[in-house]
């Protein structure tokens, strides 16, 4: 165990995940989310993350098929699709996705479709740029573990 | 002739010799008579004679011997046959009684002579006796003298009078002509008559200490003749006239004070003795006895043990003088010393009103005069009056404080606060100044950090502040990072051990920056007051050189250490500092993992296998839900609608976590009906608590109509989750979590 360069990925891992934060990617919802791994779950992070990207994709997906035909929307279907994005997103603390969330709800509310498409698109670029940054992340801390060093607790404010 | 019957005697009648042997004959009797009368007489006075039936038979005899004798009276002349026949009789008679007798006084008279001759040996036995008794006497007579006279020497401390009781009370006791005590000179080479009983002694006489004499007095510890002759023995006048008395000499032990161990009782080595010698009257003939000789023997161990009492008593209050004197002194140094420091103090407020009132103004009007317009020139010469102004008002307290600090009269005020903000604070005041030269700070709070704490939070933030303040002022570029930790063990400096005690704990705080760094030498120097390192860099940027120096007098205060590591010039430097810090007793207990407050039941504090159900329709949602659960140690089951929730429900689930996002009632439905389910048992409901994002007063009025017991906000933090299960757990209801 080179105690360097794990010092060194240690620095990077908590240098990304201060970004990741003060760009707003995510919120202290992802903090108290890491909490919740420990030796017994090691993997519970990235699993309730991959959940939540899939879940995003099969509701895009379903609400872009709902939206699709300008005459036969079904505000019903969407709302709910968002309803459950926002829940999803504010559970795992992609902050991103849920402020869009809340906007593409008062878009729904008013039956606003254009208002609803773009919403949607912002959705799908946000949580797909979330799920690019999160990868990197979880590259990093499996570089950390392989070098035998720990993963940093590292505290919000 | 006529024939008569009688007898006639063998010889012719001679006249004379007939009367004498008549007279004799009758005076016989009469004695003969009389012995037994006089035996009767005197046995019956006396009141012991052993053998009367003796007497009587030699009382017989004697009867009969007189009346034999008697009868012989008339056989001088013609006699008549029956006079004849009487005499043969009697005759007869006494020879019987006679040899009877003989033979009794053979066993009789050894009886006599025995008890003759115990009588001799009582009486010898008596005599021995008699010497003993004297004996004892004479020994018990000594034993009081001794005790009188141990008495007399052990009832006074001073040395002299033991001394001269001493010689008085012996003198008395074997009525000595002279007694004379000789004690060693300082130089131990002499002897030097110190105490005589009665003559007077030249001054200053002495004896040389080698003498044969007094090596053989002093080899033993009894008592020793000594020829009259001798040096030590030579007290008076030597006057041919004098048969002069026997001398004993006995040597007496001087114990020091250091001869005293507890292990062993002094070995006679001290050789510090003195010589007592004792005189008997001359022209007397007296000799020294055995029992006085071992009168004078335990009398000269008396008076060592009360020699050394007296020198003991003379040491300790010696010492005690000496003591008071110092006390007395020391009395003095300490008033005056606090006089001292209190002029100090008064001079040093005094003097620091006095400065700071015109500080005040210089800085008041300076600022001031910023606002106003200003020439570049001029606002320029403002600033740096004020820059310079309130660099001068910094340095004044600084060395209050310093002053303060090293005279000891600084104290911590203690308080508890909160450590977590404490630090965020501290971050927050220097983030302006970070921000401008682009420096970003990290902070990284370690999870075992306890957030309530007991200390000085005034000084804390003032340690904080200065030496993330000198990261910040020392880099020109890159970032810094503090580190917060709890400490256990195993410091950098040796002498210096953590111990963690049971509400206490060392703080470690790090702060490392990438900046000028400092070069290794300089190092030592840097907590030294007014020192600074002599590179451009440190020149231009100010400061008193005091803040370090103040920074490591508080932390020392604090029972900690501080110190400063760098790996050279340019290589950015971390200053690390240990403090003590108390743990508060009440808010840090909820935050812990799992301690309940005192008042809970045990059970309560442990949430393992603790059945819970958890109901939510979006898998993330439901997923996060079971990740904190199951992290709180519970047993959870998951389900994602109200359907398979009311399957699943059962007594042994102790909590049913619902999702309730969407608004309608159907939701709610299923809390009436899980009510339904245990309307037999009640009391093996399970309790019901609703998750959701709205925390209005209408859902939780929505709630309670539906009979959950509780509302929770989403997203539930993992702190707060636990503090919701340990209170649901007790109260059975809860609805403070919004």
């Amino acid at each position: 165990m080179n105690t360097t360069i794990v010092a060194q990925l240690q620095r990077q891992f908590q240098d990304y995940i201060i970004s990741l934060y003060q760009q707003g990617f995510l919120d202290n919802q992802f903090s108290e989310l890491r909490k919740l791994q420990d030796e017994g779950t090691p993997d519970f992070v990235s699993e309730v993350v991959s959940l939540f990207f899939d879940d995003c994709a099969k509701l895009i997906n379903n609400m872009s098929k709902s939206l699709e035909r300008p005459e036969n929307v079904d505000f019903k279907q969407v709302d709910s699709g968002v309803h459950q994005l926002k829940g999803s997103s504010s559970s795992v603390g992609a902050r991103m996705v849920k402020n869009v969330c809340i906007s593409f709800k008062e878009c729904c509310d008013v039956q606003n479709r254009e208002g609803c498409l773009r919403c949607l698109q912002q959705v799908d670029y946000e949580y797909k740029m979330l799920k690019t940054k999160l990868q990197d992340l979880f590259k990093l801390e499996q570089q950390i573990l392989q070098a035998g060093g720990t993963i940093p607790q590292v505290d919000i404010n | 002739m006529e024939v008569c019957n009688c007898i006639e005697p063998q010889w012719p009648a001679d006249e004379l010799l007939m009367k004498y042997q008549y007279i004799s004959d009758f005076f016989i009797a009469i004695a003969y008579f009389s012995i037994p009368l006089e035996l009767i007489y005197f046995v019956k006075k006396s009141a012991v004679f052993p053998y009367r039936w003796v007497l009587v038979q030699f009382g017989a005899f004697i009867v009969l011997c007189g009346a034999t004798h008697l009868i012989n009276l008339w056989t001088f002349t013609t006699h008549s046959r029956t006079v004849a026949l009487v005499m043969t009789t009697a005759k007869v008679l006494t020879a019987v009684v006679s040899c009877a007798t003989a033979l009794m006084l053979v066993h009789i008279i050894p009886d006599l002579l025995s008890v003759k001759t115990r009588e001799m040996f009582l009486k010898n036995k008596a005599a021995e006796l008699d010497r003993e008794m004297g004996l004892i006497r004479t020994q018990e007579e000594t034993g009081r003298h001794v005790r009188m006279l141990t008495h007399e020497i052990r009832s006074t401390l001073d040395r002299h009078t033991i001394l001269k009781t001493t010689l008085v009370e012996l003198g008395r006791t074997l009525a000595l002509e002279e007694c004379a005590l000789w004690m060693p000179t300082r130089t131990g080479l002499e002897l030097q008559l110190s105490y005589t009983l009665r003559h007077q002694h030249p001054v200053e006489y002495t004896v040389p200490i080698q003498l044969p004499v007094i090596n053989q007095v002093f080899g033993t510890s009894r008592a020793v003749k000594i020829s009259p002759n001798s040096p030590v023995a030579r007290l008076r006048p030597v006057s041919g006239k004098y048969m002069l008395g026997e001398v004993v000499a006995v040597r007496v032990p001087l114990l020091h004070l250091s001869n005293f161990q507890i292990n062993d009782w002094p070995e006679l080595t001290t050789k510090r003795y003195a010589l007592m010698v004792l005189m008997l009257p001359s022209d007397s003939a007296r000799q020294w006895h055995v029992h006085e000789l071992e009168l004078v023997e335990v009398v000269a161990d008396q008076v060592a043990v009360a020699l050394s009492h007296a020198a003991i008593l003379e040491e300790s209050m010696r010492a005690r003088d000496l003591l008071m004197e110092q006390n007395v002194a020391l009395d003095l140094a300490r008033r005056e010393a606090e006089t001292a420091i209190r002029a100090r103090n008064d001079f040093l407020a005094v003097m620091n009103h006095e400065m700071r009132t015109p500080m005040h103004a210089i800085i008041a009007l300076s600022s001031l005069l910023q606002e106003t317009e200003l020439t570049p020139e001029q606002r320029l010469m403002v600033e740096t009056i004020l820059k310079s102004s309130n660099l001068l008002a910094t340095l004044m307290n600084d060395v209050l404080d310093l002053s303060r600090l090293e005279d000891g009269s600084l104290q911590l005020e203690l308080g508890t606060f909160n450590l977590h903000t404490l630090f965020r604070e501290v971050l927050n005041l220097i983030k302006p100044i970070a921000v401008v030269k682009k420096l970003p700070i990290t902070l990284n709070l370690a999870p075992d950090l306890p957030e309530f704490v007991v200390g000085d939070e005034k000084r804390l933030t003032q340690i904080i502040l200065n030496i993330v303040g000198n990261a910040v002022k020392f880099s020109k570029q890159g970032s810094i990072y503090v580190t917060a930790l709890v400490t256990k063990s195993g410091t950098r400096s040796p002498d210096f051990f953590v111990v963690p005690t049971g509400s206490h704990f060392y703080l470690r705080v790090k702060v490392k920056d990438s900046g000028a760094g400092i070069n290794p030498q300089d190092i030592p120097k840097l907590f030294t007051k007014f020192a600074q390192t002599q590179s451009l860099a440190t020149r231009s940027s100010g400061g008193s050189g005091l803040g370090l120096a103040i920074s490591k007098r508080f932390v020392n205060l604090m029972e900690g250490n501080i110190w400063i590591e760098s790996d050279g010039l340019g290589k950015g430097c971390m200053a690390i500092f240990d403090v003590k810090l108390g743990i508060s007793e009440q808010s840090n207990e909820s935050k812990q993992s799992g301690i309940p407050k005192v008042p809970a039941t045990p059970q309560h504090a442990n949430f393992t296998g603790l059945k819970v159900l958890v109901m939510d329709e979006n898998g993330v949602s439901r997923m996060v839900t079971k990740g904190l659960l199951v992290h709180l140690g519970c047993e959870v089951t998951t389900v994602s609608s109200s359907e398979e929730c009311l399957r699943v429900v059962s007594h042994e689930h102790k909590v049913v976590f619902m999702d309730i996002c969407l608004p309608g009632v159907e939701n709610y439905q299923i809390s009436l009906r899980i009510h339904e389910k245990f309307t037999k048992q009640r009391h093996q409901r399970p309790l019901l608590v609703a998750l959701t994002g709205n925390t209005d007063k209408s859902t939780k009025d929505k709630c309670m109509s539906f009979g959950l017991d509780g509302v929770l906000l989403k997203p539930v933090s993992l702190d707060n989750m636990r503090d919701v299960l340990s209170d649901l757990l007790e109260h059975r209801v809860l609805y403070e979590a919004m």
